[in-house]
């Protein structure tokens, strides 16, 4: 797609609005509609974009695959953490509570940091088994 | 309205045999999904089917097709006896239907379980005004928890299955064995999906 200019010229200007609205979608999740999955899926949608448009190769010079593997873990293992800080706390696994001085807030920590593995994991995953089916294709 | 669309092109996706056709159809089918979980109020459902379904789910079937062929084979067995289980399973399922209660009733038990304790009491424990957010991320924290290990599986699963070893050191001695290997596995995969003849031929194509 090297020689579509309408094409590069459109997915240079939305690949930013596209990765602000993810952050919306994850950090915003609290109050509207969305969450770590829906944002995991559209940062990720993002650089599968930018990989259908500007090829692969690029797309691994911004993402490398040993990165994105490597976040796969911490997506999943920042989740697992915040249940093992409840109960290093003194709560029940998972139990968000305890994260902070007041109750109320203490949830909204866990909630916060939970979601955010979520996301983290989703769109790792998500880069991961494109970047793996586009590599295999050619 | 939206359902008749459903099912128009649900069956326009069992007519067509061009699998490109099929995929294209069932992103729309999704998407059409995600406007009918709109008008039942369930926005978070609708947002993910509507990513999940309508976007990344098409992309990764369309690059299934690329290492694939995007022709359908004829099927050689006639359809009568799955059409034959289809009917009955439908037929009971509707039969099942006429016992539940009706579409958002107060009676209903998922409505009298804890629904109304998190519905009450949800803002005051949690502080989260989306109530879908603090049900998934705090009450049932243990079940997202799960969820997300098993998309950390599927992704690893994936890599392990078709990812290619990216150690430059350990190519040139294992090279035959991996090229063996890799073939092998085309093999086995186009073996349990039925309508991927030729599916070599069409990876070294792409």
């Amino acid at each position: 797609m090297r020689h579509h200019v309408i094409l590069r010229v459109v997915a240079k200007l939305s690949i930013p609005f596209i990765f602000l609205f993810a952050l919306y979608v994850q950090f915003h999740g609290d109050f509207g509609p969305g969450g770590g999955f829906q944002a995991g899926v559209i940062f990720g949608a993002a650089f599968i974009l930018y990989a259908l448009i500007f090829g692969l190769d690029n797309a691994l010079k911004v993402a490398p695959i040993n990165v994105v593997i490597f976040f796969i873990a911490a997506g999943l293992l920042l989740f697992a953490g915040v249940g093992v800080a409840a109960l290093l706390y003194g709560g029940k696994f998972l139990d968000y509570g305890v994260l902070a001085s007041d109750f109320v807030a203490g949830q909204h920590l866990g909630i916060l940091l939970v979601e955010l593995g979520v996301g983290i994991t989703v769109a790792a995953v998500m880069i991961a088994v494109f970047f793996t089916f586009a590599d295999r294709g050619r | 309205m939206l359902l008749a669309f459903l099912a128009i092109i649900s069956l326009a996706i069992m007519r067509l045999r061009n699998l490109f056709g099929v995929v294209m159809l069932g992103g729309i089918y999704s998407l059409l999904m995600a406007s009918i979980f709109v008008i039942l109020d369930a926005v978070d459902v609708a947002f993910t089917e509507a990513a999940v379904g309508a976007g990344i789910s098409t992309i990764l079937m369309l690059g299934t097709l690329a290492l694939t062929t995007s022709r359908e084979k004829i099927p050689m067995h006639t359809p009568l006896l799955p059409l034959v289980v289809t009917f009955v399973t439908g037929a009971m399922l509707v039969y099942g239907t006429w016992d539940m209660p009706a579409f958002g009733s107060a009676e209903a038990p998922p409505n009298q379980h804890v629904a109304p304790y998190y519905l009450e009491q949800g803002m005051v424990e949690t502080g989260v005004p989306n109530i879908v957010t603090a049900v998934l991320a705090s009450y049932r924290g243990y079940d997202t928890l799960g969820e997300l290990a098993v998309i950390f599986t599927a992704g690893i699963g994936v890599l392990l299955l078709l990812g290619r070893r990216r150690d430059p050191a350990r190519v040139p001695a294992k090279s035959e064995f991996a090229s063996k290997n890799s073939a092998g596995g085309t093999e086995t995969t186009s073996a349990t999906e039925e309508n991927k003849s030729c599916s070599s031929s069409g990876g070294t194509a792409a």
